[in-house]
Order: structure tokens, then C-alpha cells, then sequence
């Protein structure tokens, strides 16, 4: 702590230098904590998602729908303590720029399956017993000012009502939310029976279906037994748990946390070469200064250590800013986009990566200057002054 | 007879100049004694400054013994000279050699970094270190708000603030007009008469040299001839 003063002056010893070089750490860490934002977004759902939980869906493609008939043999499957299902809605509200996930569910059957979801118990009897009724997430309601009582048309872009209209009328009942910070609460559940009933086509199918497994179960052994009982039937499943069903879904956006590693990668190279750069010249401006401080009895570990701080420093001002900045932002980017991407959070594991990557960074740009210094000749040194 | 602070016995210096390895110092010997203000004059490349390395821990011999005290610099490793020279040495040099971020103040406090005294305690013997030095009231100056006088004058405090027994003084005025050499010279002498300071001290100059206790030259590697101020 007594070298503080040192190095904070050495730091600042070219003010413009270092406050470009400090600018140029911040850009990257604001873009780490943007990108680590969204990236949790596409990865959150699968660190959200249970183990425990099974998702069954068409063999061949998500889009295509289940018979209604496999629940009861799914729940006849040894192992399975509980199944339900959803289906994928798609409609948006008010405005098309207003799209939320809405899913037609069985009310009892999914809240029991989604413990997580914390909804008052009067708020699921309403829902249960209105045939329109609805739940909507603390973000939803939050975002669009719904709350309880309202009723919220949705106008659906794939289920036609059996009159022809578009347009389906929801009474909200609830307004559900989670505890778990990478859960997502930016989506609509409703009744499915209103739904069957209601739609023009596709009656008695669902989109999936979500089974809870029983405690002491093999999940891939039951998930095969799932996938044995339906092969050679005119809707062969597939089963899995429900993180890789999130991470298959994740997929369909590409490889978002490769595409986040190569461009934070490329942006943290090109900060390690401008740090690296800065470090270099302060060091070789200031020999003869270095020369002196190993005169007065500084110990080459000691002087290794300032240059080293000084560059640690650099890069906790930048990247902290960065960080402190992009968290703000992020908070403001998870709200705007909750609707299309739910689940923007910067993560306390991002965060100490991030720390870490501060204090690697200062390290590595730092290193070769700071060896430099460590091994200079006093006597060399000091003639060349 | 005074007590011998440091002695060179034997000591021989090569320095590998263009791949040619040139003996600058050519078993020398010399006893300093304690409370002595040495001169040591020659021309350029006589071996003066790399003598002052040798005494000052900053270089060693390619042969014989430098004794400093009960130091036997010969034979320390790079990081054992370090520590002594932070409680045993101070150094001054032709051009300050300042760090020109710090203020006079924290210039002079920069050597009690080492020493295990608190911030409230390196600024007061930093403090008195300028009062004696005569620069009380420079010691939010920076260097470059300072003359080269005064600068050498703060070099001078960083010198002896952790009270050191020797100083090494390379060229001390080499940077200064008459006036201000005089000045600077003038206070090297209270450091040695009055606060008890050996102080070797490399010049070529005649006239400061007589304010030192005696002058010694050095030519071609050897001390060759001694005299009496």
C-alpha cells in the first residue's frame, strides 16, 4: 500500500496516454458486460431449466404437434410422477412490435411441474376456473402496465379461431414471477382447454410435453423408454431433458456463445497489444528513473512489482468503469428487450470472470515491461542518462 | 586514527566494451576513513565513476575485496546490495536524477519507502531532510519548478534522509554554475563536518575539489597520486 502514491503518479505521468489507454479498457469491458448480457440471455434458459424435467416433441421437428391421446400412456411410464403439456402460441399484443411467448397450458398440471414460478394459491384457483383466464409474467405486467382484471386481447399470428377471427380475448388472473434471477418471466400461460376448444384446426394436439421425473430415476433411461413406446407410430418423439431442449432451441439463433468468445477474444487482444504498447513506453522513458529507484536500495522484485501495479491499475480503472457502466446498461437492455430476449443478466460469474480477466490482462500486458525493468543494468542505465 | 569505513583491496574492473574486455581499475587499494570528504579527480574513463559504483554496491570487482563498514559487498547477492544500499549509501548525481512526477517532499520520502516507518513518519524525516538542505519550503515544488541548484539540493536530502553513513557524490556540481556549485559544496561540507558524513566525491573540478579533506587522482586504473588539501 506504501508504493500506492508511486504508482498512481507513474500512472498518470502522461495524462492523454493513459486516459486513452483507460478509455480503451473501458470499451471492452462495457462490451464484455453487454455481450455476457445477452449471451446469458441464449444460455440462461438452459442454466435455468431443470434436470429433473423431461421435454418430449415430434421426432422430426418442434413444429410439429403431439397427439393428446400420448399423455396418459406417458404418465403410465414407469418413472414419471408427472406430465403435462404446452404448446407454442405466437401472437402479440396490441402491436406486433408488442411479441411475448404465450403458451395454452393445463393450470394445476404446469404449476405443479414449475415450482419455481411463484403464484398466489387464490391467483391459480381464478385461473383455473375461468376458462379464459390467464397469468402473465411480473415482466410482462410490468412492461405493458397489465394487472389483474384486466382483459388482454392477443392477436394470434398462426391459431385461427374457429370463427375466423384472430383475436383472443384473456382475462389476467395472476401475475406470476420467480426468484431465480436467470429465470424468465416475460411470457403468457393460459388455458389450454379454452384454446382447444376455440382454435379452427389442430384439435387435440399439443406441442410438447413436460414430464416430472420421479425421485431415484435414470432420466436418460426413462427418456428412451419414452422415445420406445411411440417408434413406428405417425409421431415418433424424441425426449430429453429440459436443458438440452433449451440449448437445441438456442441453436436455432447459431452459436452465440462462440460468435460472444471470438469477438470478446479479438477485443481483448487488441486491448493486450494497446496496454502492452502503453506499459512498453512508460517503461522506456523512464530508465533512468527505474536506474535511480534500484540505486536507492529498490530490489528488482520491487521494481517489478511497481511496473506491474501500474499496469494492473490501468486496466482495474478501464475495466471496472466498464463493468460498472455495462451492468447499468444491461439492467436497462434486459428491460427493453424482455419481450424478444428474456433473460439479459449479467451474472455474478461474469462479473468475477471479468475480474479475473482485469487482473490477467494487467498481468500479461504488463509482464515484459516489468521484466524489462527488473533486469535493467543500474550502471548501463545510468551512463545512457 | 580514525576508524576505516571502507576498503578496496586488490580490486580489479574489466568492462566489455565492443566485445574487447578493457580493465578499468587495476589492483587498487584504498582505505577511506570514517568522517573523511574524499576528491577524486582524473580524466574521463580513468576509472573514477566505476570506483564509486564498487564503494556504492552498484557494481562488483572482476577481483579483490570491497569492504564497506561490516559489509563485504564482493561477496553479497544483487538483492542483499539492494538492502544495503538503502541504509548504508546515499547517492548524488550530476544531473539530480529526480523523479520529476513527485514533488521535492515525496522525492526525498522515496528511499524511507523501503523502511518500515508510516507515511506521518517518512514525511517528517523527509521534512527535516529539506530543512537541512535549506528547501523547508519547497516541498510541494516539483522538479521542474525548481533550479538546478535547488534540485540538487533535494537530491542531496533524498541522499541523506535515511541517514546513511557514506555518500557518493558523482559530479556533483558538474551541472551548476559557480555560485550554485559553491552553495552545493559549501552544504557537502556541513554534511561531513557537522553531521559526520564520509563523502567521496568525483569531479574534474579543481576548485571543488578543495573543499574536500584531501584529493586523490585516478589515471590509467590506479590511484596514483594522493595529496593533501
Amino acid at each position: 500500500m506504501k508504493y500506492l502514491g508511486l504508482i498512481w503518479k507513474n500512472v498518470w505521468r502522461k495524462k492523454i496516454r493513459t486516459s486513452l489507454t483507460i478509455l480503451s479498457v473501458f470499451v471492452a469491458f462495457l462490451l464484455f458486460a453487454l455481450l455476457s448480457g445477452i449471451g446469458y440471455a441464449f444460455k440462461g434458459g438452459q442454466d435455468a431449466a431443470s434436470a429433473d424435467r423431461l421435454i418430449v416433441i415430434d421426432k422430426v421437428s418442434l413444429i410439429n404437434m403431439l397427439p393428446m391421446a400420448y399423455k396418459n400412456r406417458i404418465a403410465s411410464t414407469p418413472g414419471v410422477q408427472a406430465v403435462t403439456h404446452a404448446s407454442w402460441f405466437g401472437g402479440f399484443y396490441q402491436d406486433q412490435r408488442n411479441q411475448f411467448p404465450q403458451f395454452p397450458v393445463d393450470p394445476y398440471e404446469y404449476m405443479s411441474l414449475y415450482p419455481e414460478l411463484k403464484l398466489p394459491q387464490e391467483q391459480l384457483e381464478a385461473w383455473a376456473r375461468n376458462r379464459t383466464g390467464a397469468i402473465i409474467g411480473s415482466e410482462i405486467a410490468e412492461r405493458f402496465g397489465i394487472e389483474v382484471g384486466d382483459r388482454v386481447p392477443i392477436q394470434a399470428t398462426i391459431w385461427t379461431k374457429a370463427d375466423g377471427s384472430r383475436t383472443w380475448e384473456f382475462d389476467v388472473e395472476g401475475i406470476f414471477s420467480t426468484d431465480d434471477p436467470r429465470g424468465a418471466t416475460a411470457y403468457m400461460l393460459f388455458q389450454y382447454d379454452y384454446f382447444d376448444e376455440a382454435r379452427a384446426f389442430a384439435k387435440g394436439q399439443v406441442g410438447w410435453y413436460i414430464i416430472g421425473v420421479a425421485p431415484g430415476t435414470d432420466g436418460a433411461q426413462l427418456a428412451n423408454a419414452v422415445d420406445t413406446q411411440f417408434a413406428n407410430s405417425p409421431n415418433e418423439t424424441k425426449t430429453s431433458t429440459e436443458q438440452a431442449f433449451a440449448a437445441s432451441f438456442a441453436k436455432q439463433f447459431g452459436n452465440i456463445g462462440m460468435i460472444v468468445m471470438l469477438i470478446l477474444g479479438a477485443v481483448f487482444f487488441t486491448l493486450l497489444l494497446v496496454s502492452g504498447n502503453t506499459m512498453s513506453q512508460s517503461v522506456r522513458e523512464r530508465i533512468s528513473e527505474l536506474a535511480v529507484m534500484k540505486t536507492l536500495g529498490f530490489s528488482d522484485q520491487s521494481v517489478l512489482g511497481v511496473v506491474l501495479s501500474e499496469s494492473i491499475l490501468i486496466m482495474s480503472i478501464g475495466g471496472l468503469l466498464g463493468l460498472g457502466v455495462g451492468w447499468v446498461l444491461v439492467q436497462g437492455v434486459a428491460q427493453q428487450m424482455s419481450a424478444f430476449l428474456p433473460g439479459v443478466y449479467l451474472s455474478p460469474q461474469a462479473m468475477l470472470v471479468a475480474v479475473g480477466i482485469i487482473v490477467g490482462a494487467g498481468i500479461v500486458a504488463g509482464m515484459f515491461p516489468a521484466m524489462k525493468a527488473m533486469r535493467l543494468s543500474i550502471i548501463d542505465a545510468l551512463a545512457r542518462a | 586514527m580514525r576508524e576505516v569505513l571502507a576498503r578496496l583491496t586488490g580490486v580489479s574492473s574489466t568492462n566489455l566494451k565492443v566485445k574487447e574486455r578493457v580493465e578499468v581499475l587495476h589492483n587498487l587499494d584504498l582505505e577511506v576513513p570514517a568522517g573523511d570528504f574524499i576528491a577524486i579527480m582524473g580524466p574521463s574513463g580513468s576509472g573514477k565513476t566505476t570506483l564509486l559504483n564498487l564503494l556504492g554496491g552498484l557494481d562488483k570487482p572482476t577481483s579483490g575485496k570491497v569492504q564497506v563498514g561490516d559489509a563485504e559487498l564482493s561477496s553479497m547477492s544483487n538483492s542483499q546490495l539492494s538492502h544495503w544500499r538503502s541504509t548504508n549509501v546515499g547517492f548524488i548525481f550530476q544531473f539530480y536524477n529526480l523523479l520529476p512526477v513527485l514533488s521535492a517532499q515525496k522525492n526525498v520520502e522515496l528511499p524511507l519507502l523501503l523502511t518500515n516507518f508510516n507515511g506521518k513518519e517518512r514525511a517528517k524525516r523527509a521534512r527535516i531532510a529539506l530543512d537541512i538542505v535549506g528547501l523547508g519550503d519547497r516541498a510541494s515544488h516539483y522538479p521542474r519548478e525548481l533550479s538546478g541548484g535547488q534540485e540538487q539540493r533535494v537530491a542531496i536530502a533524498r541522499a541523506i534522509v535515511s541517514d546513511p553513513t557514506l555518500l557518493l557524490c558523482d559530479e556533483p556540481t558538474g551541472d551548476l554554475d559557480r555560485e550554485t556549485a559553491v552553495e552545493i559544496l559549501t552544504l557537502l561540507q556541513i554534511l561531513n563536518r557537522e553531521h559526520g558524513k564520509t563523502i567521496i566525491m568525483v569531479t574534474h573540478d579543481a576548485q571543488a575539489a578543495e573543499f574536500a579533506n584531501r584529493t586523490m587522482i585516478c589515471d590509467k586504473g590506479t590511484l596514483e597520486h594522493q595529496e593533501a588539501a
